[in-house]
């Protein structure tokens, strides 16, 4: 079993849903975000593309957020979803220097937090919130070990692209372009 | 043109708009850890040479601070934790790949070490001093008779943690300006400077402070070395190096870190040392304090730096 997400850029209109829907879901404190939106701009008038896409952690094959993490707080669950357990997590911010993607941050509890991918809700055959939230149906999350899968599917049919893969981290958030 | 912007308008604290999440207890620390591994590795060298009566400074006076200095640089990086109550989480585990977990273990055995060193030597330094209860005199004795038996593992231990002061910051791929392996001899080099630095501030003997002078000028000497090697070394990567490299050729770092750090802190006391030898009078307190500052302010810029650099994409 492997998780992971695959995006489409072509279709999102950066609503920014799918982190309200995180926020709430997952009780995040007000003025931190788990997923965020980014718009890139290329260009200059009138020749101009833009590329909008949602951002999260990238659950990585090669992490080295769990790599680094002194205690082991930092760690993997089935189907490779990066979780930090809060009662082992000390705060010490290993893991927000090693992450490529900024995707970690220090909740104001303590510990260091993340998206789980909404993991409470996979257990139970559920998507996570952003992907059901979305309005455009951009984001679709599946098993990649599942040749059924609709992610699979899409991944096949697509050119997609993972970001900074020149980190070594085997992110498995994957952009269709 | 390419801009890039948060269209959710992200704005996390100490992570945007660009990282700064170690403020200065790490470059605390690592100044503290370095300077204390560099006077533990002198003395254990002198101590297993059978120079322990000759380097009286080295052997047995710097040797006192250090305890200090490693449980206030202890002290510093636990108030660098956020989640502070769970510290101890960090010695139910041993994790190979984490360099914290290793600093942390190191710290366990060097800082009890380095304590039983200093108490070895206390009643030699202060006659006064009475350990009061037979057990510790006991003790006492028999760690005075067993120091070359402590020195072999402090000296490997402080090379351990001098070397690993840097190597802290260089395991982190995600900060180009960390992500070289030379920031660990580069960080034990200049953690020796200080400590040598430290041993010249405190001794009061012409000769030995001359034989410290003299190996201090060969440390600041390599230093150069490795920092015109680091910068080579990112002059001819990949793009987020070359970036890195910009911030102190040219950047926001450049000033401070050539200022402070090559001229004052390197070159400036390098030559005060070298007319020192040859014979004129240079207040070593001048090149010390420099060497000291030099250490601290370069840990600062190196954190401070190392955070803003990351990957494009």
């Amino acid at each position: 079993m492997r998780y992971a997400m695959a995006i489409d850029t072509r279709k999102c209109v950066g609503c920014s849903d799918c982190v309200v829907a995180c926020q709430t879901e997952n009780n995040v404190p007000v003025g931190f975000c788990r997923d965020w939106v980014v718009e890139i701009v290329d260009g200059t008038y009138p020749n101009v593309s833009i590329e909008l896409r949602t951002e999260r952690c990238n659950h990585c094959d090669n992490s080295p957020c769990v790599r680094c993490c002194p205690t082991g707080a930092s760690h993997f669950e089935d189907g490779g979803i990066v979780l930090v357990d809060h009662n082992k997590c000390i705060g010490c911010g290993a893991c927000i220097q090693s992450c490529p993607y900024d995707a970690r941050y220090s909740h104001p509890d303590g510990y260091v937090d993340k998206c789980t991918f909404c993991i409470h809700r996979v257990r139970e055959g559920k998507n996570p919130a952003c992907v059901s939230v979305c309005p455009t149906n951009c984001m679709h999350f599946g098993d990649l070990d599942d040749p059924n899968s609709e992610i699979v599917n899409v991944l096949k049919n697509r050119k997609f692209k993972s970001l900074a893969p020149e980190a070594g981290t085997k992110p498995q958030i994957f952009y269709l372009v | 043109m390419k801009e890039e912007l948060f269209a959710s308008g992200r704005n996390i604290p100490n992570i945007d708009p660009y990282l700064n999440i170690w403020h200065w207890q790490i470059p605390g620390y690592l100044f503290l850890g370095g300077l204390a591994a560099g006077i533990l590795l002198f003395a254990s060298f002198f101590t297993i040479m059978g120079k322990e009566n000759k380097m009286e400074a080295t052997v047995k006076k710097a040797p006192m601070i250090v305890p200090f200095a490693l449980v206030l640089g202890l002290f510093f990086l636990f108030l660098d934790l956020k989640h502070k109550l769970y510290f101890w989480q960090l010695y139910t585990t041993v994790r190979y790949e984490s360099p914290m977990s290793w600093g942390a273990w190191v710290l366990m055995a060097i800082t009890p070490l380095s304590i039983l060193w200093a108490a070895s030597y206390i009643r030699e330094l202060f006659p006064k001093w009475d350990w009061k209860y037979d057990i510790l005199k006991k003790a006492e004795k028999w760690l005075i008779a067993n120091r070359i038996l402590m020195a072999w593992p402090m000296g490997a231990l402080a090379v351990i943690l001098g070397i690993y002061t840097g190597i802290l910051l260089s395991a982190f791929n995600a900060r180009p300006l960390w992500n070289t392996s030379i920031l660990g001899p580069l960080f034990l080099v200049s953690g020796m400077s200080t400590g040598a630095a430290v041993i010249m501030l405190m001794s009061k003997d012409h000769k030995e402070k001359k034989i410290i002078g003299r190996i201090d000028i060969l440390l600041i000497v390599v230093e150069l070395f490795f920092i015109i090697h680091l910068f080579m070394g990112f002059l001819a990567g990949s793009e987020v190096q070359i970036n890195a490299a910009n911030l102190f050729l040219g950047g926001k770092f450049t000033a401070p870190f050539f200022a402070f750090v090559v001229i004052l802190g390197l070159i400036f006391p390098a030559v005060l040392e070298i007319f020192e030898l040859k014979g004129y009078k240079v207040p070593i307190v001048i090149p010390a304090i420099l060497i000291l500052l030099g250490g601290l302010i370069f840990r600062f810029l190196m954190v401070e730096a190392g955070q803003i650099t990351r990957y494009l994409y």
